[in-house]
């Protein structure tokens, strides 16, 4: 049975389907100064390759929209469809819709593998906690060690840290518009999710929480 | 709270590492060879300088990266920290 008729006959579990998010969600955001969302089922791979080589890079471009993964540490590119996020000198994650994973990682290894690259789908290892208002960074604050002060962690910086303890693949996604809150998305390994989830629902009380849909 | 250089990933918090012991220990090439005695001083015996001290590190929760430092045992300084396979700094006076 291929993975598409897996996921037909074996309902899939959210990794925080028991907190009940769908019902305390809702769509206006309220005076609150934290908004948490979880996007579920994101597809995930995790793309290993050799940076100085110009036939990999160019096939994951080919594959990717046109973008070459970043070679600057700490950062991420936005294609539209998918996140390119650096993780390590030859290390990256594509991050791309529910669903997307099974066709992406084909193409993708068909592409880089020539190239000695190799592509793993890790979809189902992490949920993304996404952690957005005009106090996201002071909840963030109370639990990670990055700054994340603008000047530090710019719109589109990517990093791998601790929040509270857990492992987390930090993103920043907003675009530093004016008057545009930040965003983070926080990927999780989803045995670690509720737990992440609880504290930054705690830690956000003092400026007010709200759960938005995912 | 220190901050270390991971040479990738640039200065980060000191939890996001651990140490991996001494660095610059080069494998026996001749391990059938040597006799026990010179076999477990490569394998056990390692330097314990009350001072400067080449290492090797670990950012385990950042990029997972292994890499090599310069650090001072007492005041905990990190002199240099760079990539494997990068010639050894020189040690600082003090
Ligand atoms: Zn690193």
């Amino acid at each position: 049975m291929d993975s598409k008729g897996m996921a037909d006959a074996i309902p899939r579990l959210g990794a925080l389907d028991h907190l009940g998010l769908a019902a305390r969600a809702h769509g206006e955001k309220g005076a609150a100064g934290v908004r948490l969302a979880e996007r579920r089922f994101l597809a995930k791979l995790n793309l290993r390759g050799d940076p100085n080589d110009h036939g990999f890079m160019g096939a994951v471009a080919s594959v990717l929209d046109g973008f070459e993964p970043r070679i600057i540490p700490n950062t991420a590119v936005h294609t539209g469809r998918f996140d390119l996020l650096w993780l390590g000198p030859d290390e990256w994650l594509v991050v791309a819709a529910d669903g997307a994973e099974a066709e992406l990682e084909a193409r993708l290894t068909a592409a880089v593998a020539p190239h000695g690259g190799t592509v793993t789908d890790v979809s189902e290892s992490r949920t993304t906690i996404v952690v957005s208002g005009p106090n996201a960074r002071d909840v963030l604050a109370k639990g990670c060690p990055l700054d994340l002060h603008p000047r530090a962690f710019a719109a589109g910086a990517c990093a791998q840290s601790l929040v509270a303890k857990v492992g987390v693949i930090l993103h920043r996604t907003d675009t530093a518009a004016p008057g545009e809150p930040a965003r983070f998305e926080l990927h999780a390994l989803r045995s670690f999710a509720d737990y992440l989830w609880r504290f930054l629902d705690d830690a956000g009380q003092e400026y007010g929480v709200t759960v938005m849909e995912g | 709270m220190l901050l270390i250089a991971c040479p990738w990933c640039g200065p980060r918090a000191e939890l996001e590492f651990r140490c991996g012991g001494q660095g610059h220990l080069t494998r026996l090439t001749d391990a059938m060879e040597v006799s026990d005695a010179e076999f477990a001083r490569y394998l056990y015996m390692r330097d314990n300088p009350k001072g400067w001290h080449y290492e090797r590190w670990n950012h385990v929760n950042g990029c997972r990266r292994w890499f090599n430092a310069v650090r001072h045992t007492v005041t905990h300084e990190f002199h240099a920290t760079y990539k494997p396979g990068e010639p050894k700094p020189d040690l600082p006076r003090s």
